[in-house]
């Protein structure tokens, strides 16, 4: 049976996530659909198409999906969910949000935040906030997935589906969109950069992360935090990582002033090489650090962004 | 307006889990247990609104053992009312604990039900959704604000930042984090507790099939990472970092 992979998109852009999702995809079956629900997400659809394995791309351009609503997205969803026997979204705000939803309209389990496809039916996902792997095999008709990114290699863009447009459906009007607050930023997006800067309570107040911005712009970096920076008022919630905050796994991530909580380490501790910079020599991070330097941030971070623009 | 609160059992958030040899699941004896972090500020939201005078009652539900009888006395010593202890030994996965929770609602009509955004254990993320789902009510997860009047105006945590909606009640809530900070039950409080009422009923008398539809094959530990080494100096860091990792 085909799989049907939910794109997330933003701004007519398509979200990388959706790529490593379309990637687990492949890993379970080849007949795969990307459902692109939106308005005028025409360019997104377009996007979409040049994934690589995909057979076709359904479009849903319709006033009530500008916001992904849960609400009307689920039923957008659950309507087109008989010719498929696993539905997949990313594991972000949007497809954390709609899935068990549409899972529980269905009548199934949902499989969550799977980080590997062992075959059709069975899946590895993370419990205990990572502490744990559980390998579960689902017993429903229709798999309802949701995705870690950070486990699967993105797909590539060299395909060309067609694109078929496919009606909306019905509005439960349950809910309305008021209003957002989106943090602008000139840096790459957290869950997508090559680099991460975090900052932690040893930054000490929110005053300091100019200091780390300082870095990531010398490195094109993102700027990430921990749990305790983001409850402390230092930065805004959406750069937090962690359990419940963004899982990464970037190629470089440098964490400063962060203890290494369980809950933070949860976060970042697949990324490929970890650098920590922490005047307690006992903490924590220094356990899952590839690099460690125990020094005092406010002399050690400056030194960094004059060592970095020497090379 | 009654509102009510489902709270879980989980291995306190405090505590080092060990995966059992035999790969089934994680040491669960002689190890403490406490009230999902999530679902405490679940409970001190219900509280707050009715403090406010918005909320009339509180009731808080826990689907579990006979041991969850001591979460759901937490909950009453922050402040709830009265309990519901459905009990079972059984593994209650979120669809059942969904179809369960919506058993008790059909009964108890509150307006507004709030759960914690994720349980710490299995890490699921989808009881309010589901919940949500089968009543065909409106739902605000990861909610960090909410505002009750006519409608329910929920600021949520999204991953760009924090988003707005308007929700029809009666709603589903889940809270995030930032929603509030939990008080700690005083000693009084927490002797009052133990004369609130809690009833308890069973997936049986609910008349749930809550039979589990995800088999746990096995629980591994993750692969650990190598400990690394310490480096002097900026200068030794960014030499290893361009040199030996070549990631910048």
């Amino acid at each position: 049976m085909a799989l049907l992979v939910l794109a997330e998109h933003e701004g007519g852009a398509l979200k990388p996530a959706t790529l490593n999702t379309v990637a687990a995809a492949q890993k379970i079956g080849a007949d795969i659909h990307v459902l692109v629900a939106g308005e005028n997400c025409a360019a997104v659809a377009a996007a979409a198409a040049k994934i690589s394995g995909i057979a076709k791309v359904l479009v849903a351009d319709a006033a009530l999906y500008a916001h992904a609503l849960a609400e009307p997205l689920a039923t957008l969803i659950v309507g087109l969910a008989g010719g498929y026997g696993h539905i997949l979204a990313p594991a972000t705000a949007i497809g954390k949000n709609v899935m068990p939803r549409v899972a529980a309209l269905l009548d199934v389990a949902q499989i969550s935040e799977i980080v590997a496809v062992v075959a059709a039916d069975t899946f590895v996902r993370p419990i205990y906030a990572g502490n744990a792997l559980a390998t579960v095999q689902s017993k429903d008709a229709i798999k309802v997935i949701t995705v870690r990114a950070t486990g699967f290699e993105a797909a590539a863009l060299d395909g060309a589906a067609t694109i078929e447009t496919i009606a909306a459906a019905t509005d439960p009007a349950l809910s309305a969109f008021v209003g957002q607050e989106l943090s602008k930023s000139e840096r790459p997006e957290l869950t997508s950069a090559r680099i991460i800067i975090s900052g932690g309570r040893g930054m000490q107040s929110g005053d300091n992360f100019p200091l780390l911005e300082a870095v990531a712009d010398k490195l094109g970096a993102a700027v990430g935090a921990s749990r305790a920076a983001v409850d402390a008022g230092f930065v805004a919630n959406d750069l937090q990582v962690g359990q419940t905050g963004k899982i990464v796994a970037p190629d470089l991530y440098i964490a400063v002033g962060i203890s290494g909580a369980i809950q933070h380490l949860a976060g970042m501790k697949d990324s490929k090489v970890i650098v920590a910079i922490n005047k307690d020599e006992e903490a924590p991070i220094f356990q899952v650090a590839d690099y460690g330097l125990v020094a005092d941030l406010f002399k050690a971070i400056p030194e960094l962004t004059a060592a970095l623009d020497k090379k | 307006m009654k509102v009510l609160v489902a709270v879980k059992r989980v291995i306190d958030y405090n505590v080092k889990i060990r995966v059992k040899a035999d790969q089934t699941g994680v040491e669960t004896a002689n190890v403490k247990f406490s009230m999902n972090p999530f679902d405490e500020i679940a409970v001190e939201e219900a509280v707050r609104l009715k403090e406010a005078g918005k909320a009339s009652e509180i009731v808080v539900v826990s689907i579990g053992p006979a041991q969850a009888q001591e979460t759901l006395r937490t909950a009453l010593a922050m402040g709830a009312d009265r309990g519901v202890l459905v009990q079972t030994d059984d593994e209650v996965q979120p669809l059942a604990v969904a179809k369960l929770l919506k058993a008790v609602i059909d009964s108890e009509a509150p307006g507004l039900v709030i759960l914690g955004k994720q349980a710490i254990d299995d890490d699921s993320n989808q009881t309010g959704q589901m919940l949500a789902a089968l009543l065909g009510w409106s739902q605000g997860t990861f909610a960090s604000k909410i505002v009750l009047g006519d409608t329910l105006t929920v600021t949520r945590e999204v991953d760009g930042g924090l988003e707005t909606l308007s929700l029809k009640l009666p709603a589903v809530v889940t809270s995030d984090l930032r929603l509030n900070e939990p008080r700690y039950a005083s000693l009084p409080n927490i002797m009052k507790a133990k004369k609130k009422p809690i009833d308890t009923t069973s997936p049986a008398t609910l008349g749930v099939d809550a039979a589990p539809r995800l088999m746990t094959l096995k629980v591994e530990e993750p692969a650990k990472r190598a400990a690394g080494i310490k480096v002097a100096d900026v200068a030794t860091l960014v030499d290893k970092l361009k040199n030996e990792a070549k990631v910048i």
